[in-house]
């Protein structure tokens, strides 16, 4: 009866493993997650500025990106986390693949750079209160 | 009824079973939800009868939607023009060569240094055999084709955190899996643990497909010997004469082939779009739009950024600026007018449609992915590795290296596609500087290949996101989102109708941009004939 039970055992490990693969991956799956960066500069400087740009100073094209910099919409804090959360018109959104505390590190980052001084910090609880 | 499996499965779930275990199934499933899959629906060049003498039609964008409708409805007698924002036609449909300059958003600038006949196709790159708008149109327009490998078994699966970062073949892994998988249900199936899953007929049915499908032994084993070399490779092949000995390969195990996660890779061949045959146009895929901007001449106008466009009861009239010359805004005014500027661009437009519409163009955000291009001195995956057009896989961030699918056996330089992802790793590509780009993406395909560090002379890089007239590689979709919006983007409001890759349900494919192009074309075409 051995052999019996390591195939099923095997059959076992493998069935387990097909359930794994057989979990098709959702679109918002694969585009979620992967952002290993954790303060705001480094969130920033990783993702944010492949549009925004280094300085924040957005830039233009046929269309454009709108500057961080310097900024009076972000007076409001949790207009950004909105934005960041849900995106907005191109902008894709970050809620599925960010933490509530990469969001919060990152628009505190940006509300206190680039010519920006807001001084009330988002708090992870109010961007977890946030997520619809 | 001790013997009773601890499995319980019908057959229907069994066969299901083993196409995931072929892998179609997932790949399918999850490129469908991606919205990377679907049939075409095309049957042949479009009629349009009757159209009133000089009906003027004004058609934003020169990508493929957009020549498409222009090309369509100049033959069927309206009167055409085009305003596209770049110096060239064919928008996405784009191939970087030698001389060319390229600038992004931020103002990034490189230079192309590919030698003569080199190129990058930051877009489209692969043209199915289903997509038969696409190839009905290179036909007339007489572009050449030839043909795209996908799956190359030779190619490379690597993980860096498997067989110690060591590339394996497509063809072992390939091989391997399925060895290792048909061994264990052709066992089970023997010993009676299927029993309740498959009838004793269709059971001996099985157990012989298993043996042919996974190249297992009389005893149903796979296990090293002529029968699995066949299909894995050797280490030394049959030769002649006395030195025709083959040295017969190991398979990988079971356990280690699992753990290594490269089994994610063999299905994506599986896939509709990526089965044979599929095709790219000779010389790079931005002959297409080439052909199609000769075709229509003056029609177009380039370098002429819109900014306004409003409807009245009587026509359309768009507001641009010339981008070369600069100077005061100019108009242009039709009847009618096809508007093909992506969303991402469109929604910061002011365009006087209706709610439905103008939601539905704000609902679609862009995807990000990159491309970058490297030159080396020699084709080394050729004359190396016997690597031949295809690609490998890797889950390092350039995620995939594809090798050129023309060209062979040249002596002189090569350009292979070094790196080619979407999400996160994308983001984090953009956000580097071009150089950076392409230094880092030397840096990962070294591991894979190490004859890049010797061999690399250049090479471009195209971040989507940084693309100035797209913003983003394609219309993000999901089901919700077609449900609320899609009916609404597509229909026509009042004098103007959109069309695109976004407009389509084979979004980011040319053959999208192409069937909503002359889905647009056609109501619209009724539309005017009746009124």
């Amino acid at each position: 009866m051995k052999p019996r039970i390591d195939i099923l055992c095997a059959l076992t490990v493998v069935i387990g493993l097909l359930a794994v693969l057989a979990r098709a991956p959702h679109a918002q799956e694969i585009y979620a997650g992967g952002y290993t960066q954790q303060t705001g500069e480094e969130i920033y400087k990783g993702i944010c500025q492949g549009c925004h740009m280094p300085d924040a100073k957005g830039a233009i094209g046929a269309g454009a990106y709108p500057a961080l910099a310097a900024d009076s919409r972000l007076a409001a804090a949790i207009y950004p986390v909105t934005v960041v959360l849900n995106g907005q018109r191109a902008m894709p959104p970050f809620g599925p693949s960010l933490s509530d505390e990469q969001v919060a590190n990152v628009i505190n980052y940006v509300r206190t750079h680039f010519g920006n001084h807001y001084k009330d910090a988002v708090t992870i609880a109010a961007v977890k209160a946030a997520r619809r | 009824m001790t013997d009773k499996p601890a499995l319980s499965m019908n057959r229907r779930s069994l066969f299901k079973l083993i196409g995931t275990v072929a892998g179609s199934a997932i790949m399918y499933q999850a490129m469908s939800e991606l919205g990377h899959a679907g049939e075409s629906g095309y049957s042949g060049p479009i009629e349009l009868k009757g159209a009133p003498r000089g009906t003027s039609v004004l058609i934003l964008g020169a990508g493929l939607a957009g020549m498409c409708a222009a090309y369509e409805m100049r033959n069927a007698g309206y009167d055409v023009q085009v305003l596209e924002y770049n110096d060239r036609p064919g928008g996405r449909n784009w191939s970087l060569y030698g001389g060319d300059t390229y600038t992004e958003m931020g103002g990034a600038t490189q230079k192309v240094q590919f030698a003569e006949g080199l190129y990058l196709n930051p877009g489209p790159w692969r043209m199915p055999y289903h997509h038969r708008a696409l190839l009905d149109y290179c036909k007339r327009l007489k572009v050449r084709l030839e043909p795209f490998t996908q799956v190359n078994y030779a190619a490379y699966l690597h993980s860096s955190m498997a067989f110690g970062g060591k590339p394996q073949t497509y063809r072992a892994v390939h091989a391997d899996f399925n060895g290792h998988v048909a061994e264990l249900l052709a066992k089970a199936a023997n010993q009676n643990h299927l029993d309740q899953a498959v009838s004793r007929e269709d059971r001996e049915i099985l157990v012989e497909a298993m043996r042919g499908w996974g190249a297992l032994d009389k005893n149903y084993e796979y296990k090293k010997g002529l029968l699995t070399s066949e299909r894995r490779g050797y280490v030394a092949d049959p030769g002649g004469g006395l030195t025709s000995e083959p040295t017969l390969s190991d398979p990988l195990s079971l356990h280690d082939l699992m753990q290594s996660r490269l089994w994610r890779s063999i299905a994506a061949g599986h896939i509709y779009e990526f089965q044979n045959t599929i095709f790219q146009p000779v010389g790079g895929m931005g002959m297409i739009g080439r052909a199609f901007g000769r075709e229509l001449g003056e029609l177009i106008h380039y370098n002429a950024k819109v900014t306004e466009i409003k409807q009245d009861e009587t026509g359309v009239t768009v507001a641009y600026q010339d981008t070369k010359t600069g100077g005061p805004a100019k108009t242009a005014r039709a009847a009618w007018c096809i508007c093909t500027i992506p969303a991402s661009i469109l929604s910061q437009i002011p365009i006087t449609v209706g709610a439905p519409m103008k939601s539905a163009i704000d609902a679609l955000y862009y995807d990000s992915a990159i491309k970058v291009g490297l030159q080396f001195k020699r084709r080394f995956w050729e004359q190396d590795e016997s690597i031949y057009g295809g690609m490998s896989f890797t889950d390092l961030p350039n995620a995939m290296i594809g090798y050129p699918n023309s060209g062979y056996f040249d002596e002189g330089p090569g350009v292979l596609l070094g790196a080619y992802t979407f999400g996160a790793n994308s983001f984090l590509y953009a956000a580097m500087p071009p150089e950076e780009r392409v230094r880092k993406t030397v840096e990962y395909g070294s591991q894979i290949h190490p004859q890049y560090t010797a061999e690399f002379q250049h090479g471009v890089a195209v971040a989507w996101h940084r693309v100035p007239w797209t913003l983003g590689c394609a219309g993000h979709w999901t089901e919700e989102l077609r449900a609320r919006h899609f009916d609404n983007l597509c229909a026509i409001d009042g004098r103007i109708v959109l069309a695109g890759e976004h407009a389509s349900r084979l979004p980011a494919w040319q053959e999208g941009a192409l069937l909503s192009s002359l889905d647009a074309v056609r109501r619209l075409h009724e539309r005017v004939v009746a009124s």
